[in-house]
């Protein structure tokens, strides 16, 4: 509370985006989790809130006869305009703002998830993290068995500390291979298993770069890359995927790090990716969003903006490697390494990516959850610094999850029907990606998180999803649907990618179709459901009068009788269990009798 | 002339047909006069029907003595046909070429062919002026029905009846019609009934460099207003370009002689730009490099989204000064063929809801496009991949098609139609076996006896198993005003048209039957549901 210079300003004026023309008059609040704008005069109360910690910028401008302008953007692309009367109240707004949208470093308590609900009832939280869990995840996939075990080696995260606890390793890989290779990766991160298929075997493995220079070589690193080709009884070799540009990875050779040869390790194919790295990633995001929210660009601003910021090709990029593995699993049965440089951004977007077109599991709602869960948030993705979380260093942060969720939606566009979850999903995730209003995604490690409690002290936004699910279901999923079943095929071509309105410009409503498709046959759906109810409760009432009628019931309703002859007794339980349903019935459906 | 003698070779066997997302076929390629046919003479194997006049633009290779003709399609649609022996290439590939490019209008294929369909409505006489003014004499006695043009003497461009102003006799539209292009004198297009606004629109007034005016004109226009209020001239034109025309005899309305009314200019691009903004992006849509810079700076280079836009914008504004304003509004560009109809037809898409239904569509269409003498012919001519010089070619309704794609995507549940409807609509306007869009005019239509010796598209739409097919399954009548946006954001590419034969739509159409299928099966149950409550609700009074 003592960031609060100023908790409450009047007549302050909020702009709309599309027509400047048009502002609303109201009270703006400051309070210790959110900016709270209060439109007057109006019949229906109408709030804006805006929650501190989405908040990514506060600028101030400069003053006019009308007063001092106030321009918040958010990390969920909100963007709004106030103009406050007195140049002082805006100046006590901003520097408040500015403190209380960014603890400091290191300050992670100061966080919005910790004073988020909590009051409530510990043991219900706690048992809301059980919700999902990894173990059962990879058990769900078949491991550990006879090829892939659960290693103890990082049980207190001595190996590599950016690393889960829990690791999936080859059987033939040893303790001094394991330990041997991870002092070979950078971060100690060594190669370990992100996905496996039980159909053939192959895998999915993911690692940091090899410390290999320009000549450095380590046998037991050799030996990790050997146990995970022989623990693919199909395959005689594996492919080793680089993400980065081959340029990149050759410059890291001069900082003593780099990429496999492929003449020391036997059996590896070696392939670069080129994806870009996390800088040119953020630039390009700032330049798709200045063609974003200008205002009112021409068609020729928008794409000149939209190609010249790069977005779409990258997203490409990352779609097409993750193309690259899931065909090396599903149609060579080939397992598969990939790593970047640290193995925590391009890594875990291609691993991720490969995930949902290989597995229809991963395009249920549980399912995207748990791979989240595992490919990002246990494989030590850096929440905290990639989304800015606290005040550091700017250049750690980069829209990584951003273009995974992204490729996701690109492909649900592809396949309407392949995917339980809908758009208003992933924007949520998106949404508490950076909001920290949840747990789950706070710190930068699973070692950081246990030591700051999460699990104790926060809520998990898996439960809360899944509690909201009806909201986030795609009407036109189905699980018999051919589309839903095995590996999705996507058309890569640039005319496939489209520009994300629902999450660039989430808030510019008027942008959006005035009707939704999905809401309408939710409703339909939902509709659907009570007259399935009703159909049944009619038709039993219907059998029962005639069963009333005629004295038994048509061998082809209620009951599956098997016998073709009725003898006395049995027809005389069944009239007494008919008349027992009829007059239930009744009651139900006629009350006033 | 006989087609025979255009046919040099009217059979070759052993024809390998490649096409977009199908089987090869391999068969018997026939050429008759308006058809090039491949059969594989085998049960349950498709067949290939393709006009000659969909026939846009042919390529021939040859690999030793195995041609090959390429075979580009106005629909956009691009097929392979392997042809066995060098000769036979050749003679194929010259008829075809003579028979899809065929100007003589009695050799049309409307004209000769036979309804397979037992027509139950005569499109023809569906959508007749005098019907259509019935309603408006519904709405309001302001306006009568004018034969002036009975002879087409007026304006060649125009139907026989038109609306006028009431108080406006015949003789001041005449001296009207001389003032402005074409006779295209000022008609009623629309009549607003939520508060009596009208659309109105032209051809340009023809002040030339000395700025001449006409009384009679500024009469009938003035006649439209309301007492005190005042109206909107909606120039599709720049100012600049507005400026020019007064060189070769054009110009724009001054405020000295329309006091009354207020000049807004807009940048819809002329017929010309608009063709070569077609054949770049088809071309954008063939590359085959697989860059995405490439690929978003040629579509950018198009200009086709930029002309999506700019039609848009301009209805959107004609439509906000009737509604909105509560003004009148004249529309007009050049000639009044080409932008004009495009701004005010979409903007009654936007103001009435009857516009939306797949009925008051096609009198939409009739209306504002056919009857307003929308030069369809001369257009539709040739499409993205001709070779040869464009003349008069352009894609004016193909652009109009595309916004109300637009404006369907944004409001999915307002049309009754969907978009294969727009579709169809664009495959027919190209090359058609119905006489509905022969011609440039209502009067060349008539001179052609185009309703006796031809079949109307619209007898074919209208029958019931049609109508379904193009019915929209979200369909809820919306009787609002529904402003689409204009942003850039909002205006995507019409993948039903341009990336159609590019990649397959499997999974969207499937996601289509899934729709309808949630859809149906509701249905189907509320009527379950409420046969046995009628049931149970007799059973009850037996009892």
């Amino acid at each position: 509370m003592e960031h609060i210079r100023l908790p409450k300003v009047e007549n302050v004026r909020l702009i709309d985006k599309i027509s400047s023309r048009r502002a609303s008059v109201g009270t703006l609040y400051l309070t210790a989790t959110h900016t709270i704008f209060v439109e007057n005069e109006t019949e229906i109360r109408t709030e804006t809130w805006v929650l501190h910690s989405l908040v990514c910028s506060v600028e101030k401008q400069a003053t006019t006869t009308t007063g001092s302008p106030l321009l918040v953007h958010c990390k969920n692309y909100q963007a709004l305009r106030f103009i406050i009367p007195q140049e002082r109240d805006c100046h006590d707004v901003h520097v408040s703002l500015l403190r209380l949208s960014r603890p400091g470093a290191q300050r992670y308590e100061e966080l919005y998830c910790f004073s988020f609900h909590s009051n409530s009832d510990k043991e219900v939280r706690g048992q809301a993290w059980d919700f999902l869990s990894l173990k059962d995840e990879y058990s769900r996939m078949g491991v550990p068995n006879h090829l892939w075990i659960l290693s103890p080696v990082n049980r207190d995260y001595k190996v590599s500390d950016t690393y889960p606890a829990e690791l999936y390793v080859p059987k033939s890989a040893t303790h001094p291979v394991i330990v041997g290779s991870s002092k070979f990766r950078s971060r100690g991160r060594f190669p370990t298993l992100s996905y496996y298929c039980k159909e053939n075997h192959a895998a999915i493995c993911r690692s940091s770069q090899p410390l290999s220079g320009f000549s450095a070589r380590c046998l037991e690193d050799e030996q990790m890359l050997e146990a995970i080709v022989r623990s693919n009884p199909r395959s005689d070799f594996m492919y080793v995927v680089d993400t980065r540009p081959k340029l990149n990875a050759i410059a890291n050779r001069a900082a003593g790090k780099g990429y496999e040869n492929e003449d020391n390790y036997s059996n590896i194919k070696f392939q670069f990716i080129g994806i870009e790295n996390i800088h040119v990633m953020r630039n390009s995001l700032q330049k798709m969003l200045e063609v974003s929210e200008a205002w009112s660009p021409s068609m020729s601003e928008f794409l000149e903006g939209l190609e010249s910021s790069g977005w779409l090709k990258h997203i490409k990029a990352v779609l097409d490697a993750g193309i690259f593995i899931a065909k090396a699993v599903a149609e060579d049965g080939v397992s598969v390494l990939v790593h970047c440089s640290d193995g925590w951004d391009r890594t875990a977007q291609v691993c991720s990516v490969a995930s949902v077109l290989l597995d229809p599991y991963y395009r249920t709602l549980k399912g995207l959850m748990v791979l989240i869960e595992r490919d990002w948030v246990s494989f030590g993705h850096k929440f905290s610094h990639r989304y800015n979380h606290l005040d550091g260093d700017p250049k750690e942060v980069s829209p990584v999850i951003d273009q995974f969720l992204e490729c996701v939606w690109q492909l649900s566009e592809q396949f309407p029907c392949a995917f339980e979850y809908n758009e208003r999903f992933l924007i949520t995730i998106h949404n508490h990606i950076y909001s920290c209003q949840y747990g789950n995604f706070i710190g930068n490690n699973q070692k950081e998180r246990t030591e700051l409690r999460h699990q104790e002290k926060t809520h998990s936004l898996w439960t809360y999803l899944w509690e909201n699910r009806t909201d986030h279901i795609n009407p036109l999923y189905r699980p018999d649907h051919s589309q839903t079943q095995g590996v999705l095929r996507p058309v890569t071509a640039p005319y496939c990618f489209k520009f994300w309105r629902a999450l660039y410009n989430r808030f510019d409503r008027g942008m959006h179709p005035r009707q939704s498709v999905i809401d309408y046959l939710m409703a339909i759906r939902e509709e659907t459901q009570q007259l399935e109810e009703q159909l049944v409760s009619h038709e039993e009432v219907r059998q029962d009068r005639r069963a009333d009628d005629i004295g038994y019931v048509p061998n082809h309703t209620l009951f599956p009788i098997s016998c073709t002859t009725f003898d006395q007794d049995h027809l005389i339980e069944v009239a007494v269990l008919v008349l027992v349903f009829f007059l239930i019935l009744c009651s139900v459906i006629h009350p006033r009798k | 002339m006989e087609f025979a003698e255009l046919i040099k070779t009217p059979r070759v066997d052993g024809v390998v047909l490649r096409r977009p997302f199908l089987p090869t076929v391999e068969g018997t390629l026939c050429l008759t006069g308006h058809h090039l046919i491949l059969s594989s003479r085998q049960d349950n194997t498709e067949e290939l029907w393709l006009l000659h006049a969909n026939i846009d633009a042919i390529e021939k290779r040859f690999v030793g003595s195995l041609g090959t003709i390429i075979v580009k399609c106005k629909d956009l649609r691009v097929i392979q046909l392997d042809i066995p022996g060098m000769e036979e290439c050749l003679n194929i590939a010259s008829s075809i070429e003579v028979l899809s490019t065929l100007d003589s209008v009695s050799l049309m294929y409307p004209l000769f062919y036979r309804p397979m369909f037992q027509v139950i409505e005569d499109g023809w006489k569906s959508f007749l002026p005098e019907d259509a003014f019935k309603d408006l004499e519904s709405m309001t006695e302001e306006w009568r029905l004018s034969d002036v043009n009975k002879d087409y003497s007026v304006c060649s461009s125009y139907p026989p009846l038109v609306a006028v102003p009431k108080d406006v006799d015949d003789d001041t539209l005449r001296k009207a019609a001389a003032f402005r292009h074409g006779g295209r004198f000022p008609v009623l297009s629309y009549y607003h009934k939520k508060n009596g606004m009208v659309m109105m629109r032209s051809g340009q007034p023809l002040t030339g460099t000395n700025g001449r005016r006409c009384k009679e004109d500024e009469k009938l226009i003035n006649a439209t207003l309301r007492a005190g209020k005042r109206g909107y001239i909606i120039d599709t034109r720049t100012v600049s370009v507005a400026q020019q025309a007064k060189a070769r005899g054009g110009g724009f309305e001054s405020e000295a002689n329309y006091p009354q009314w207020r000049r807004i200019h807009k940048a819809i691009e002329r017929s010309s730009i608009l063709q070569e903004s077609l054949i770049k992006l088809v071309e954008a849509c063939n590359d085959q490099s697989h860059s995405m810079d490439r690929w978003l700076s040629k579509l950018e280079a198009s200009n086709w989204q930029t002309h999506v836009k700019e039609i848009l914008t301009t209805a959107c504004l004609a439509a906000q000064c009737i509604d909105r304003e509560g003004a009148s509004v004249l529309v007009h560009g050049t000639e009044g063929t080409d932008s004009t109809l495009q701004v005010t037809s979409l903007a009654q898409i936007i103001l009435d809801p009857a516009c939306r239904t797949i009925q008051g569509f096609q009198a939409l269409v009739e209306r504002e496009w056919l009857q307003a003498g929308h030069p369809f012919q001369q257009r539709c001519s040739q499409s993205a991949y001709s070779n040869s010089k464009p003349r008069c070619e352009a894609p004016v309704f193909l652009l109009f098609l595309d916004c109300v794609w637009q404006i369907l995507r944004q409001f999915p549940c307002s049309f009754q139609f969907s978009q294969h409807f727009l579709v169809l609509l664009f495959e027919h306007t190209y090359a058609s076996q119905f006489g509905t869009f022969m011609g440039n005019s209502a009067s060349e239509r008539s001179k052609l006896n185009l309703s006796q010796k031809t079949v109307s598209l619209w007898s074919w739409v209208n029958r019931p198993q049609e109508v379904e097919r193009l019915s929209n399954p979200l369909y809820e009548a919306n009787c609002l005003v529904i402003w689409p946006s204009v942003a850039p954001q909002s205006l995507l590419l019409w993948e039903g048209v341009f990336l159609r034969w590019k990649r397959s739509s499997r999974c969207l159409d499937e996601a289509y039957d899934e729709m309808v299928h949630i859809i149906q099966y509701n249905k189907e149950l509320q009527n379950k549901v409420n046969n046995l409550r009628r049931q149970l609700g007799a059973g009850e009074q037996e009892d």
